[in-house]
């Protein structure tokens, strides 16, 4: 957070390293102005509300999506996140997806997806973890690519049912 | 891995649900078993017909491997109670659930047929029924409890806290619950599985357990789906 309120001073980050390009191949921007590119330390590229992309965004640097994007995102070591005001219809790929705003489409990261509260994902994750806040919302499925888990037996030995507050117990039909 | 091997993979309470990690975890009896029979699958699926809660999905895709599908039904209903197009409810329901015949390992209905009318229900449950394997186990809760008038409209979110226990989570909902369901209605609802076990709480809720017939000898799995 800090490192933020460093890369809005002026004098503190005067020549700011430009970021690397996105490659938009088959890129629309049907906005009035360019792109807003706002570099940040950590090299972070903010695509602001006023932008909107049809085709495909690939990248190599952090990127924060405020826009709108149609078609497909690919930030393959990268974290993509999808600002609150940001509404996204696209196949994303990313090492880390963070959703604040509204994903329609597939979502597959290698690290994690998070979809915070007031997020919104319709469609199938594949991540290895996923967090899920309490007022996000999403439908669709959720695939963690289990890692080969050893697993012990075909048999699995039952819970420990019983040990805690025994309700009553109805026979079974 | 055991399924008592997910008592040492507890999980801390997820930071993003810290709010009701204060709500007390009631025991549940079914649930146990319902897992166990989703272990004893590789790479499972489970159909979620409640609302997502994050730290389940973790729990049933890191620690069971399932995939998981996430259909909030609730949600549907409460449209529908919104539209004032209620009875529109079992036409849509009909249409719902493309997925194909026999696709499903597990499914968590949670206490959704608490707050369908007998038509909804029949048409949901033809559907779930449909959609499981042979041998695939569906997780239904029942109020066996009337409502009082007294009573706010509200869903719950039940939450895993472990294989023995769960966390009721209540939020506002716009249908209320309906009558209780006699357990023949319940049994005929739900033909031709079986009910496998079937626990009635403390807590007024009636736990099932229901299991598809596995595929007789000879016969394909299509055939029988």
């Amino acid at each position: 957070m800090w490192k933020r309120d460093e890369a809005v001073k002026p004098a503190a980050n005067p020549t700011p390293a430009a970021p690397a390009p996105i490659t938009q191949p088959a890129a629309t921007v049907a906005a009035p102005q360019p792109m807003e590119t706002r570099p940040m330390s950590r090299d972070v590229v903010n695509i602001g509300k006023s932008v909107v992309i049809k085709g495909e965004l690939a990248g190599s640097e952090d990127l924060t999506i405020e826009g709108h994007v149609e078609g497909k995102i690919e930030l393959k070591d990268h974290v993509l996140t999808i600002g609150p005001n940001g509404k996204i219809k696209a196949q994303v790929y990313a090492k880390a997806v963070i959703v604040l705003g509204e994903v329609t489409g597939n979502v597959a990261a290698t690290e994690k997806v998070d979809i915070r509260d007031g997020g919104s994902v319709d469609g199938d994750i594949i991540s290895p973890r996923v967090a899920i806040a309490e007022g996000a919302h999403f439908r669709g499925s959720v695939d963690m690519q289990r890692k080969a888990v050893p697993t012990t037996s075909a048999s699995p030995s039952q819970p420990q049912a019983g040990k805690s507050a025994a309700p009553a117990a109805v026979a079974a039909h | 891995m055991a399924l008592s091997d997910l008592f040492s993979l507890r999980r801390r309470p997820d930071t993003e649900e810290g709010a009701g990690s204060d709500v007390p975890a009631q025991p549940t009896k079914a649930l146990g078993k319902f897992l166990s029979s989703l272990q004893s699958r590789s790479q499972p699926v489970l159909l979620d017909l409640g609302p997502v809660v994050g730290s389940n999905v973790t729990f049933f895709g890191e620690q069971l491997g399932c995939k998981i599908f996430v259909e909030n039904l609730f949600k549907d209903v409460d449209r529908h109670v919104q539209e004032g197009r209620l009875e529109d409810l079992p036409a849509w329901f009909d249409q719902r659930f493309s997925k194909p015949d026999a696709s499903v390992d597990g499914i968590l209905s949670w206490d959704l047929f608490d707050y369908l009318d007998k038509r909804t229900g029949s048409v949901v449950a033809r559907h779930l029924v449909r959609l499981l394997k042979p041998e695939g186990a569906l997780f239904a809760m029942f109020n066996a409890s009337e409502p009082r008038d007294t009573d706010e409209s509200h869903y719950t979110r039940f939450v895993v806290v472990d294989p023995t226990s769960l966390q009721y989570r209540p939020y506002r909902a716009l249908q209320s619950r309906g009558r209780v369901l006699q357990n023949r209605d319940i049994t005929r609802m739900f033909e031709p599985l079986r009910i496998t076990d079937q626990f009635l709480l403390k807590s007024n809720i009636r736990e099932v357990l229901f299991r598809k017939a596995s595929v007789p000898a000879g016969a394909s799995p299509a055939t029988t789906a």
